[in-house]
């Protein structure tokens, strides 16, 4: 009898893009809200952004179902944080735990493409990206999931992040200001639903600054 | 040295020789060139005096847009007019070579093409190549046997129908026709009724997208409303706008002018017989 192979896969892809930027004194996330599966859409209004701590957001794209599961392990063990430590997470705290739970599962991964953004311990905005078992690194700006490939072309022409090798380290925050960003992004989800078909219906933006956290949303093409 | 005994001349239809070859290359790894689908909503319907033809107008490779806008109802004889799913050049070429062979035929039979004969020259080619040109066709038209409308399967199988959908979005399109279809629609209920079945398939199917065309075909008439309706705007167009700053430099301008290498000799010696 010939070695079968699996034909049943644990995973799926519900699509979608995430975006984040991060400035001076401020953060912007964003991503659609669309789910979808194969050729069907599941869902116009579907969230994948999520509030961790005061200053930490994480949007996910990729397999919903691992990510809802993340996102629940993540608030668990910052619940636990609070109750040990009597205060919030940073979000560069946030960021290490986010790549140790994803490593955990190293041989099993979440299907989740994440973006965490948020403030550091300063003030100053920050974005950490991250693959789907953990590896993750500061950036100034990231995109991830199905539109990311025809977004962060545009981002690194407008962005233009040193390099993190160069010494003395560079600051990856971008120097344009908050509604500058926001407009950025606007236009980077526009232009990636007119070519991704897993792009699109809405588009829903955080932006962190030191007054709290700011939501917006803007229509995008449904097709 | 010969493998045959005898090679006859060519038979038509694919040779599959490199199959073993390309068989070897997959297992050692290489990827597949893509192919161009069309992920298409196409729909056509009866009406009162005579057919109509919808389609979307989004063409896709794998999940990205490749063509926002093209056209996908294919002219085949004056008063024939074809849609086409599947590979898009597939649909083109199959579309394009029924209608030189269409054009070839009014000339040597000084009369209007008839739908049958584009139904039969379209199937007995996909049929001979066995599936492997992936052409799905919606065909409609006016001749003076009335109005005819027929679907076309890529494996070469026909189907001759009041109303019919195509494509990814084909499910999504149906759903639309079969609660609102009816006998003798006029003609704009018969184009109200496409301009939904293929919205249906723009917003549902994430396969179809962008533009609603409609070609509406009566007794010695037709009508090619491209882009119809163009239900998907832009959303968002930033006013400040955004520039790309040039990277390339001029570093030197160098005209270097072309040497005059023509040497006139006087007095040559006779070009021998």
């Amino acid at each position: 009898m010939p070695i079968q192979q699996a034909n049943w896969s644990p995973y799926d892809n519900n699509g979608g893009t995430c975006v984040a930027i991060a400035g001076a004194d401020y953060c912007v996330i964003a991503a659609d809200t669309r789910m979808s599966t194969g050729y069907n859409i599941l869902t116009r209004d579907y969230s994948k952004i999520i509030q961790l701590a005061d200053k930490s957001v994480m949007a996910s794209s990729g397999f919903q179902a691992d990510v809802r599961a993340l996102q629940k392990v993540l608030e668990a063990r910052h619940l636990v944080y609070q109750h040990q430590h009597n205060k919030q997470m940073s979000c560069p705290a946030m960021a290490q735990l986010l790549s140790n739970t994803l490593y955990y599962k190293r041989f099993f991964p979440y299907y989740s493409f994440n973006v965490l953004g948020g403030l550091d311990s300063e003030g100053k905005g920050c974005v950490f990206t991250y693959d789907a078992v953990g590896s993750y690194e500061r950036v100034g700006y990231s995109s991830q999931g199905s539109g990311s490939t025809l977004i962060m072309p545009f981002l690194d022409n407008q962005l233009k992040s040193p390099s993190p090798l160069l010494l003395p380290a560079k600051d990856a925050v971008t120097p344009l200001s908050e509604s500058e960003a926001v407009d950025l992004v606007k236009t980077c989800f526009a232009s990636a639903t007119e070519r991704d078909i897993y792009t699109g219906d809405k588009l829903e933006i955080l932006v962190l600054n030191a007054e709290g956290i700011r939501r917006e949303y803007m229509e995008l093409r449904k097709d | 040295m010969s493998k045959a005994a005898i090679e006859g001349p060519p038979k038509g239809g694919f040779s599959f020789d490199l199959c073993r070859r390309n068989e070897m290359l997959l297992q050692k790894g290489l990827n597949a060139p893509s192919f161009l689908k069309t992920g298409t909503t196409i729909v056509g319907l009866v009406f009162q005096d005579g057919v109509i033809l919808g389609a979307d107008t989004r063409a896709t490779e794998g999940p990205i847009v490749a063509d926002k806008n093209c056209e996908k109802i294919h002219y085949i004889a004056p008063n024939i007019y074809c849609c086409g799913a599947g590979t898009a050049a597939d649909t083109e070429a199959v579309t394009d070579m029924v209608s030189s062979q269409l054009t070839l035929h009014r000339h040597h039979t000084g009369r209007e093409s008839r739908v049958v004969t584009a139904l039969t020259l379209l199937k007995s080619h996909l049929f001979s190549y066995q599936g492997y040109v992936s052409a799905a066709l919606v065909l409609g038209g006016v001749d003076f046997t009335g109005p005819h409308l027929h679907t076309i399967y890529p494996h070469g199988s026909t189907d001759t129908l009041p109303f019919a959908t195509m494509g990814s979005g084909s499910l999504a399109a149906m759903a639309v026709f079969e609660s609102k279809y009816r006998e003798g629609l006029t003609r704009d209920e018969g184009v109200q009724l496409v301009a939904e079945a293929i919205s249906s398939g723009i917003f549902n199917d994430l396969g179809s997208g962008s533009n609603v065309d409609i070609c509406v075909l009566t007794k010695g008439h037709k009508e090619y409303l491209r882009n119809h309706l163009q239900p998907n705007p832009r959303t968002y167009i930033s006013e400040k706008g955004y520039s790309f700053s040039k990277k390339t430099e001029v570093l030197l301008t160098k005209i270097t002018p072309l040497r005059d290498s023509i040497h006139i000799i006087e007095g040559g010696d006779e070009m021998e017989e």
